[in-house]
């Protein structure tokens, strides 16, 4: 679970207005600027995806592209690096189950 | 600064590819594009910086203090570069560097799901550090990060986690990032030292040059900072996340005695070493740095490797930190110009002079932190069996030994064909290290001995859609039609 930093909640009415998204059906909403990993933590999500040898839960872990931990489906793309992918309005996220599906794209 | 969207706004060929937008990319391409030549600047982050400035131009964390004054120094990198013709590529994911048939070299692009292959005659891959894998039972629970993700989370995004926070490791970036977490209102219950007492046996005699590096002001400042405000506990033994599907706690080993502190993040930290892929698979060579106890690409004095044309600027030809990564970086952006014409060798040097200088200084007082905080081999080799090591695989240190024993594997390739590990998205990237240390302690041998996995373009997973889109060149035409 992570929480913006004091200065960051008191300017935020200043800034641009947040960007909303949904992660597995769930409306929320980030910053402008976020990327989609930061956006879900921030959003009190932990774990992204199941891997695909044992199913286990994982979340982001290293936050620069290194890990393939935060591996989500973006837009009914699967295998996007969550921590790489600016966040976009609309944007559907979802939990990526195992490996990559052939047919997500049509979902 | 021409700042690139679309892959198709790339020009055929550039003078200079440059490898990564952290300081020593983004000095390389200043240096480059001000002497004239047509530089990219290929980066995969959403914004300038590397890892060390992250966000710098766009960070929500406007009171300086929180990060610190090195953090802003950024900013000039930033402003120089802006001021050239160079062309700036964010988003953009290098999976290959390779020579053409001109020369020079190719390069795959991907870039908003596009892939496309760009000529340039010379490249400096800056592709700076990672940090080195810090298996233990329980670090693939959702919950645990490295330290460094929380401060990219806090850099990019002005986050912190949100409940109790543990950080626990070695190294003087983990006493930076305790730090910079708690000024910015973090709640750290615990800073969990893991640095091994008699390192300081080994440290000592190199003492007298750190006394005279501009580390030494910095470091004491930041440990007695540190020290002072947060909960310090040293001489950790041995650790272990706790939790079922998120962190929970983590148990600790110190003078014997065991102990669990709850906690709802896990921080880990353990120095950091080069990120080697994408120099390892276009076919740089390396070797094991046995102070620095990693994988590092063969340089010479103008950071070019062992492959003509090649230069690797910055933390990826080994650890020295951001003011050195930018002093390498116009280092080997004024010998890459003189390797295409644009100075004679006598300008390079005279050139070079005050950088070469200012490196030196930089670099002054290296080797005691090195020797001072090099890992504890439980944590380079994890004893407990059923510590995952390849996360992507999910192959435990216990599967390795056997493998290693039983069977007779004497190097990580070998090991990657038994157990797969090594062959998931990451690409080696978190268990190669642990791998090679594993494989070394069964067999007796050194990492050196043991070698490194053997690496291949694409360095990042490409879709085999972006593959099949490539244009064909006339070369791959004829490869396979008479």
């Amino acid at each position: 679970m992570f929480r913006p930093i004091a200065e960051a909640k008191a300017s935020d009415g200043t800034r641009v207005a947040p960007v909303g998204f949904t992660f597995d059906g769930r409306a929320m909403t980030a910053r402008a600027g976020d990327t989609v990993a930061a956006a879900l933590l921030a959003n009190g999500v932990q774990a992204c995806r199941q891997t695909p040898v044992s199913g286990a839960p994982r979340g982001p872990y290293c936050m620069m592209g290194v890990c393939f931990e935060c591996l989500v489906v973006i837009d009914g793309i699967g295998n996007r690096q969550g921590c790489l992918v600016p966040l976009r309005d609309g944007m559907r996220i979802q939990t990526q189950a195992g490996r990559r599906q052939p047919d997500e794209v049509q979902s | 600064m021409k700042t690139i969207a679309e892959i198709g706004l790339l020009a055929e060929q550039y003078d200079i590819a440059i490898v990564g937008a952290g300081p020593a990319g983004l000095s390389a391409a200043a240096r480059a594009a001000e002497l004239g030549l047509s530089v990219l600047l290929a980066d995969e982050n959403p914004a300038p910086g590397g890892q060390i400035y992250r966000a710098i131009t766009t960070t929500p964390v406007t009171d300086r203090s929180v990060l610190g004054e090195d953090y802003w120094k950024g900013g000039a990198l930033i402003a120089r570069l802006e001021r050239t013709d160079a062309v700036y590529a964010p988003g953009c994911t290098v999976w290959s560097v390779a020579p053409d048939e001109a020369g020079g070299f190719e390069l795959g692009l991907s870039l908003g799901g596009q892939a496309r292959l760009v000529a340039a005659r010379q490249i400096i891959l800056a592709t700076g550090a990672q940090e080195r894998p810090f298996p233990i039972p329980g670090w693939t629970l959702p919950g645990v990060m490295t330290a460094g993700a929380a401060q990219i989370v806090l850099k990019s995004s002005g986050l912190v986690p949100g409940g109790r926070t543990v950080i626990a490791g070695c190294g003087p970036l983990l006493y930076l990032l305790a730090g910079q977490l708690a000024a910015a209102g973090a709640n750290i219950v615990a800073v969990l030292d893991t640095t091994p007492r008699r390192n300081w046996l080994a440290a000592i005699a190199a003492f007298p040059d750190f006394l005279r590096s501009p580390y030494l002001a910095k470091g004491l400042k930041l440990m007695t900072q540190a020290r002072g405000k947060l909960p310090f506990r040293t001489g950790v033994t041995s650790l272990a996340a706790e939790g079922t599907d998120t962190v929970t706690g983590v148990k600790v080993t110190r003078g014997g005695a065991t102990e669990t502190i709850a906690c709802d993040a896990l921080l880990l930290h353990q120095g950091v070493i080069p990120g080697i892929n994408l120099s390892n698979a276009a076919g740089c060579a390396q070797a094991f740095d046995a102070v620095q106890r990693c994988w590092t690409p063969t340089v010479d004095d103008w950071f070019a490797s062992s492959i003509p044309g090649i230069a690797i600027a910055g933390d990826g030809a080994g650890i020295g930190g951001a003011e050195s990564a930018a002093l390498r970086g116009e280092i080997a952006a004024l010998d890459a110009a003189r390797r295409l014409g644009r100075l004679s060798e006598a300008e390079r040097d005279e050139k070079a002079a005050p950088t070469r200088a200012g490196l030196a200084r930089s670099l002054r007082g290296r080797r005691f932190l090195d020797l001072l905080y090099r890992p504890a081999e439980a944590f380079l080799a994890p004893p407990a069996d059923e510590t995952i090591v390849c996360r992507c695989e999910e192959v435990t240190a216990g599967q390795i030994r056997d493998t290693a024993s039983r069977l007779g594997v004497t190097g990580p390739n070998q090991m990657k064909a038994f157990l797969r590990c090594g062959m998931g998205p990451c690409q080696g990237r978190l268990c190669g290290p642990t791998v090679v240390e594993l494989i070394a302690q069964v067999h007796g041998v050194s990492p050196a001995e043991t070698g490194y996995y053997r690496l291949r373009p694409p360095v990042k997973p490409i879709t085999l859609g972006e593959l099949a889109a490539l244009p064909p060149t006339e070369f791959a035409v004829k490869a396979v039609v008479r």
